[in-house]
């Protein structure tokens, strides 16, 4: 099981700001090993952030984000004490999904 | 053997599997997890070629769309900070797309009514290149670029 998300939901005026910083390795399947070995591709594909049970961001990546991925946006509503939940879904099938209280 | 048979069978399967789940409540239709990946976009190598891949025509550039807290100089290839925000009027989607990365698309973003066309993330750069930002809006497609010089590529290594 993947380490949990790093998650920060604040309210920001009729807005609510949403950083999160994910825990994976994203390899991009380009690098090889000490042997000369390709090590394998393995990185988080799709992403979606729900505020209560709407979605207020879906994501496709590739193996170009950054290892521990890291995104922030906003979005109009969203009040204290209201949920934020964010999975995310790699190409091995693994899955995390965290919530977090907006503060 | 009918192999297409036995795969739908199969399928047919898996899905009455998650109707008896979603019967029993411990899986709501509203979790749903749209785990669609656009393999083929994923897969390209030329805008021409990740534009077909996604089904749309030759982006339009845009002054509408702007790059912030975007470095011009990245020290390390592996970590780079993009923001990208879209003044296009009904922003849909926000895709990130690195010219001379192996393959092109790096993100897309969906951008859901009420959420601002505005978001910041970090990507890897093989080398020196331009960054394209690639809003579709009503259904057409608007880009800007940067070029983003890299003095440690991120690929390889």
């Amino acid at each position: 099981m993947a380490d949990p998300m790093k998650i920060r939901a604040n309210a920001i005026g009729d807005s609510t700001e949403v950083k999160v910083l994910m825990s994976h390795e994203m390899e991009t399947g380009q690098r090889k090993d000490a042997q000369g070995k390709t090590i394998p591709a393995w990185f988080i594909q799709n992403v979606q952030v729900m505020h209560n049970d709407k979605v207020v961001l879906a994501a496709q990546w590739g193996p170009a984000i950054a290892k521990n991925p890291f995104v922030s946006f906003k979005f109009k509503g969203g009040a204290k004490g209201d949920k934020v939940k964010i999975t995310w879904t790699d190409n091995h099938d693994e899955t995390r999904t965290d919530e977090v209280v907006i503060a | 053997m009918d192999a297409g048979r036995r795969h739908a069978l199969k399928r047919g399967g898996g899905v009455t599997l998650l109707a008896l789940i979603a019967a029993a409540g411990w899986w709501k239709p509203g979790d749903a997890f749209a785990a669609e990946w656009n393999k083929s976009a994923f897969d390209t190598h030329s805008l021409d070629e990740t534009m077909k891949a996604l089904g749309g025509s030759a982006p339009v550039p845009s002054k509408d769309i702007a790059f912030f807290s975007t470095p011009d100089i990245a020290e390390n290839g592996a970590v780079v900070p993009i923001g990208i925000t879209s003044q296009v009027p009904n922003t849909q989607s926000i895709a990130i797309l690195v010219e001379k990365n192996p393959n092109m698309l790096a993100a897309v973003f969906d951008i859901p009514a009420g959420t601002e066309p505005s978001l910041s993330t970090r990507i890897k750069m093989g080398q020196t290149s331009n960054v394209f930002a690639l809003v579709k809006a009503d259904g057409k497609y608007y880009m800007a670029s940067k070029e983003i010089k890299v003095t440690l590529g991120g690929c390889g290594g």
